[in-house]
């Protein structure tokens, strides 16, 4: 008996567990660095970009190929692309998170409802929706929407949420079935909870684990159908603001001349884009999650 | 089987429905007075009222909506704003294009996907195990329209070996397929990969090379049959990633299909063809979805058809 209990396991949270498989895996060690790196120069950017983003060199109004004094060169405005390319990582970051944000919340709240009330009226209203909404070519219905509510960044997020929510709604409605037979559920209405002290105390807690690793993954496509809109010019209409999609549409005219031009932002759309990617597959992995 | 394909059909009634339903409601979430906004700059009084009649605006919502359904059952969408034709006739123009593109992306994927997979397999750790992980790691990440742009550059405009955009099945189609298959591709590698490694694992495997069976028979009559399956269910997913990439490589390589004609509805305004693009690309897109649903009690006998 004394050896057993001197083999005394040394306690470790589930979370910690988690993070520190997570952090073994060199990709996901990369994924999380590039992460940073993108919200780093969302955050700070007034600070390390070299130039302004929007103001041109006046002296010299065109296109320069990469020198020491601008290292992606200048666009046809004489601005500095390496500084707007770095500004450019504020609204890719800005609109994937509220898009993103937005889907999670509509989707999570209408999969609980879904779920715990599975089979009512409620959930085959809001299940029909879904299965229609997913019979779409999900770009193309965010595209029309845009085209026809025309080119914000407000319809862009609206847009991109909508085509977001239904696959949350799916990937927690089908969590709640499940959990909602769980015995601790029944112990919890035993003692008197009520459906939303149940839906947001009990099953919610448990359905978080699939969200999180569906939102990182989420957040990489959005950025790429956020990159993708406004390359197609349905993106923030502001001329000044500086969005990845945009310069790389504008830079397509100077295909020629400046074959560089074009590189810059869609490295910088492609590096945020594999950190999330690569993020989230680490969570997914060290949080083992089945991936749909 | 039979019963089973019936069931099937019966169910893409109302996606049906709902495609039409939710054009329908596309075209009247536009903000303020839809045929005024819908005429545009086009300001004229005759054409204002012309619409209102034919769109029956100053109706209810309700008869509206009835008379575009009895419309869109006849196959009649509208006419476009800008040259009058029958929309339904502008997009057949381009469906042939689209439907090119994306066979010609779905081959390459397939022929390139399937087997790099299948060596990744077979060689874990090998190089080309290594250079199918990046594969699939990249086709997830790059952005489409970026890697179209970069390879115009580099084939078209610096080696000059490709012509930078046009149309056409000869070499103008080469850069376009390829750049709409990579996600494609991609995703083919990677479940070709994990498929088959998890089929050379089971005990039939070993049995089939117990009983003396060449190693190539093993692979290719015993595991990769069992290992396609849910490579061709992933394959049927893929189909919608596709559609949306071929629209951004037919806008970047000016490809006359679907994808563009529907850009430049929306440049133009041109809401009937935007409306018509929308449930044509969806019910291609349910068309689809019903083939590989059908398919499956074909390729896997196991799948039960009794629902």
């Amino acid at each position: 008996m004394d050896e057993v209990t001197n083999l005394s396991v040394k306690q470790r949270s589930l979370l910690g567990d988690a993070l520190r498989r997570m952090f073994k895996n060199p990709l996901t060690v990369i994924g999380a660095f590039l992460v940073a790196l993108a919200l780093f120069c969302a955050i700070f950017a007034p600070l390390i970009a070299p130039y302004s983003a929007t103001k041109g060199d006046l002296k010299n109004f065109y296109i320069k190929p990469p020198s020491a004094e601008h290292l992606f060169g200048t666009d046809d405005l004489g601005r500095d692309i390496l500084s707007r390319v770095i500004y450019g990582s504020q609204i890719s970051v800005k609109i994937a998170l509220l898009a993103e944000g937005a889907g999670l919340i509509v989707g999570t709240l209408l999969g609980l409802m879904t779920g715990y009330y599975g089979g009512s009226l409620f959930d085959s209203v809001v299940m029909r929706i879904v299965d229609i909404l997913m019979a779409f070519p999900l770009l193309i219905i965010a595209i029309a929407l845009i085209g026809v509510l025309g080119a914000s960044e407000s319809n862009l997020i609206i847009a991109l949420a909508l085509v977001i929510w239904p696959f949350v709604t799916r990937l927690v409605r089908s969590q709640a079935l499940a959990l909602r037979e769980a015995e601790y559920v029944t112990a919890a209405r035993t003692v008197g909870a009520g459906d939303f002290g149940i839906m947001f105390r009990h099953i919610l807690p448990n359905t978080l684990t699939p969200i999180v690793v569906y939102g990182t993954l989420g957040i990489a496509s959005v950025i790429l159908s956020e990159a993708a809109l406004s390359f197609l010019g349905l993106g923030t209409t502001e001329q000044t603001v500086p969005s990845w999609g945009k310069m790389l549409n504008e830079s397509r005219a100077f295909m020629r001349t400046a074959p560089l031009m074009p590189l810059w932002p869609g490295l910088a759309i492609l590096i945020t884009v594999l950190g999330f990617n690569l993020l989230g597959d680490g969570l997914r992995d060290a949080l083992d999650v089945r991936a749909r | 089987m039979f019963r089973y394909a019936l069931n099937r059909l019966i169910q893409l009634i109302p996606t049906i429905f709902g495609i039409y339903t939710l054009a329908f409601f596309l075209m009247r979430v536009l903000p303020g007075d839809t045929a005024s906004v819908l005429i545009g700059f086009r300001e004229n009084q005759e054409a204002l009222e012309n619409l209102r009649r034919v769109m029956k605006l100053d109706e209810p919502i309700l008869s509206q909506y009835l008379a575009f359904l009895q419309g869109a059952l006849r196959g009649d969408l509208g006419r476009s704003y800008l040259t009058g034709i029958p929309v339904t006739e502008m997009v057949a123009g381009a469906i042939s294009a689209t439907i090119a593109l994306t066979v010609a992306a779905m081959a390459i994927a397939v022929i390139v996907g399937i087997p790099l997979g299948i060596i990744a397999a077979l060689r874990r750790n090998s190089v080309w195990d290594n250079f199918s992980r990046l594969i699939a790691l990249l086709g997830v990440s790059i952005p489409v329209f970026w890697l179209g742009v970069q390879l115009q550059i580099f084939f078209g405009l610096q080696l000059k070996w490709l012509p930078v955009s046009g149309n056409g099945l000869d070499v103008h189609i080469i850069l376009p397929a390829f750049t709409a298959s990579l996600g494609t591709l991609a995703l083919l590698t990677r479940m070709t990969r994990s498929s088959m490694l998890e089929e050379l694992s089971q005990d039939y495997v070993r049995t089939a090379y117990g009983k003396g069976l060449p190693a190539r028979a093993v692979i290719v009559r015993h595991a990769l049959r069992n290992a396609l399956l849910p490579v061709v269910t992933v394959w049927g997913g893929s189909l919608a990633n596709l559609l949306s990439g071929t629209l951004l490589v037919e806008v970047i390589f000016s490809w006359p299909g679907m994808g563009r004609l529907l850009i430049q509805a929306i440049n133009t305004r041109d809401y009937p063809l935007v409306q018509a693009l929308v449930i044509i690309f969806a019910l291609i897109y349910a068309g689809i979805n019903l083939l590989i649903d059908l398919s499956y009690p074909l390729i896997d006998p196991r799948i039960r058809i009794n629902g």
